[in-house]
């Protein structure tokens, strides 16, 4: 059944720090991997190693430039005005990016099928696959990019939350998370109930300024994400030349050297 | 977005067809002539065609009954069920008057008010999508019943209006004029707002959440090549020649019936030829004005790949 539910039970879901993400990819190889021999059809490509290949990923990392913009000062009252010029140096953000199993999923309520889903019990977005004639409506509601057809199948795959693992009881107590989280090297992916504000993800969100992408869309997202950390100041601005051409220290054979090719007898510390 | 054929041609045709029906089902046609018989016959069978190839494009047609289910909830659903249920009243309409030269207005009403309510349960398909801006707005649902109601005229008036003992064909004429005119302008507005709403309220910046550090520019995409979602929602192609693409619509669309369907008026012997070229340009601009309804259209998901700048050709 399409229709959402008015509540679910529990709100599992991920929380993605962007502040220690490396951009390594190996989040997205080990989803494909289980994913392709896990829950529902194989996630298959095309033309794999010809000139052209495309394929099924629930999961894929993009890498965006961000710069900071100076803007032009307003009359009192008027805030700021248009963009100027850069404000700083420009930072590199890896962003890792899946299925949200969002509250308000538009991907569930457009099927015509009944094939997308949302579990009342934790909150997850699945697709029966066994019901979903590839229509493709469900990419075109879902803002995130996170549905991808699977051109063998010619079904809907997406992101499952590992739903073969997290309940899997023939896997030991640490691999019951997904296959992104339990694989990423950088502890940058964390899993959990985000209904339960103890929850260390919960926790997480609320110390670090978690945030929902494209809030507009009005599609309430579980997966939060985790900002950048501020930037340590390494001196922006400031010439580095000037520091290094300066003898003032210099002591000890070095700082003979100096004074006698400066021709000064001068003691140290007196230039 | 990605413009299937197969979706071009069954909202075009299926729309023609709707829109035909909907003249035969407001008692216009003689039941009794030869004429308004095949006339059923054709927006029976436009309607038809457009619904099987809308089925073209699934990944498991075999399973397209399961579409049915759930209208509660979702536009294709409902336009699904909708396009089965107004078979009834026209079937019977065309049943009718095939077999027992006879109407009925009720049944007809019905019938043409079921008609109105299929086109729309169309247009909300793409109507609903807040993902794409340039569709979400109310024009989307009206531009699908004008050009529904415009097609479905001149076909009616030139292929069969006359010889099913309908009132003035100058009249036809004139009011085929007159919707054109309508369905054009509901189109412009539709233009207008789509090209200044762009992806909407969602920018590069909130789609990353980044946009309190700065401004966000894509560096890296995730793979070399394409995938599913820049082939199907970040089509290039249109856009390099948009502006180009609607004139040719507009001449297609409006000028050349207008004068042609003047000229059928000012030159009753070739009355059938001039209005039959009309028809066909119309037919043709309104193609155009579906396939660029569709390649122009600005995806959510495209802000993940460089938003406008991913969007003109890469060459």
């Amino acid at each position: 059944m399409t229709s959402l539910p008015t509540q679910t039970n529990k709100k599992l879901g991920l929380v993605i720090d962007l502040d220690t993400c490396v951009g390594c990819h190996a989040c997205v190889i080990n989803c494909k991997e289980w994913n392709t021999s896990g829950y529902g059809t194989a996630l298959s490509d095309q033309d794999p190693y010809g000139a052209n290949p495309v394929g099924a990923w629930l999961n894929r990392i993009h890498t965006f430039e961000v710069t900071p913009m100076a803007h032009s000062a307003k009359p009192r009252g008027q805030g700021v005005g248009e963009v100027i010029g850069t404000a700083g140096e420009a930072r590199v953000v890896h962003f890792p990016k899946s299925c949200l199993h969002c509250e308000d999923a538009p991907c569930v309520t457009v099927c015509p099928t009944g094939a997308s889903y949302k579990r009342e019990e934790d909150g997850i977005v699945l697709v029966d696959e066994d019901k979903c004639i590839g229509c493709g409506l469900c990419a075109w509601g879902c803002a995130y990019g996170a549905r991808e057809m699977d051109a063998a199948a010619g079904v809907m795959k997406k992101c499952t939350l590992c739903i073969d693992r997290i309940y899997n009881e023939e896997l030991e107590e640490i691999d019951r998370q997904p296959a992104c989280v339990r694989t990423c090297p950088a502890g940058a992916r964390h899993f959990g109930d985000l209904a339960d504000p103890n929850s260390d993800v919960s926790v997480l969100v609320k110390e670090r300024g978690g945030f929902d992408l494209m809030p507009e869309q009005g599609t309430k997202p579980v997966n939060k994400y985790l900002p950048p950390r501020a930037r340590t100041d390494l001196g922006v601005g400031r010439s580095f030349e000037a520091a290094e051409e300066s003898t003032e220290n210099a002591d000890g054979l070095l700082g003979w050297i100096d004074r006698a090719l400066s021709g000064t007898t001068r003691s140290k510390g007196a230039r | 977005m990605h413009p299937a054929l197969s979706v071009i041609l069954f909202t075009t045709l299926s729309g023609a067809g709707y829109g035909l029906a909907f003249v035969l089902a407001l008692g216009h046609g003689n039941p009794g002539a030869l004429s308004t018989k095949i006339a059923w016959f054709v927006a029976l069978a436009l309607i038809a065609i457009g619904l099987i190839s809308s089925t073209f494009h699934l990944g498991n047609p075999q399973r397209a009954w399961r579409a049915f289910s759930q209208w509660r909830t979702s536009w294709l659903s409902r336009e699904g069920v909708m396009a089965v249920l107004t078979f009834i009243p026209l079937t019977l309409l065309a049943a009718m008057s095939v077999f027992n030269d006879s109407f009925h207005i009720g049944l007809g009403y019905l019938g043409g008010i079921m008609c109105a309510i299929t086109v729309y349960c169309t247009a909300m398909i793409y109507g609903s999508m807040r993902t794409v801006a340039t569709w979400h707005t109310g024009w989307t649902a009206a531009s699908y019943l004008a050009f529904s109601l415009t097609t479905g005229t001149a076909i009616y008036l030139t292929a069969f209006g006359p010889a099913a003992g309908s009132d003035s064909n100058v009249i036809w004429i004139w009011l085929a004029i007159v919707f054109i005119a309508i369905a054009w302008l509901i189109k412009y507005m539709w233009v207008r707002r789509g090209q200044a709403v762009g992806f909407g309220e969602s920018t590069m910046e909130s789609a990353t959440g980044l946009g309190g550090i700065g401004k966000v520019r894509l560096l890296e995409r995730p793979h070399m090549m394409g995938n599913y979602l820049t082939n199907e929602m970040a089509f290039r192609i249109a856009r390099k020649h948009e502006s180009k693409l609607w004139r040719i619509a507009l001449v297609l669309g409006v000028i050349l019936p207008i004068a042609l369907f003047v000229l059928a008026i000012a030159l009753p012997s070739a009355n059938l030829f001039f209005s039959g070229v009309a028809t066909l340009s119309l037919l043709a601009g309104v193609f155009l004005e579906r396939w660029l309804f569709f390649a122009t259209a600005r995806h959510a998901v495209g802000l993940y790949y460089g938003g406008d700048e991913a969007l003109v050709p890469a060459e």
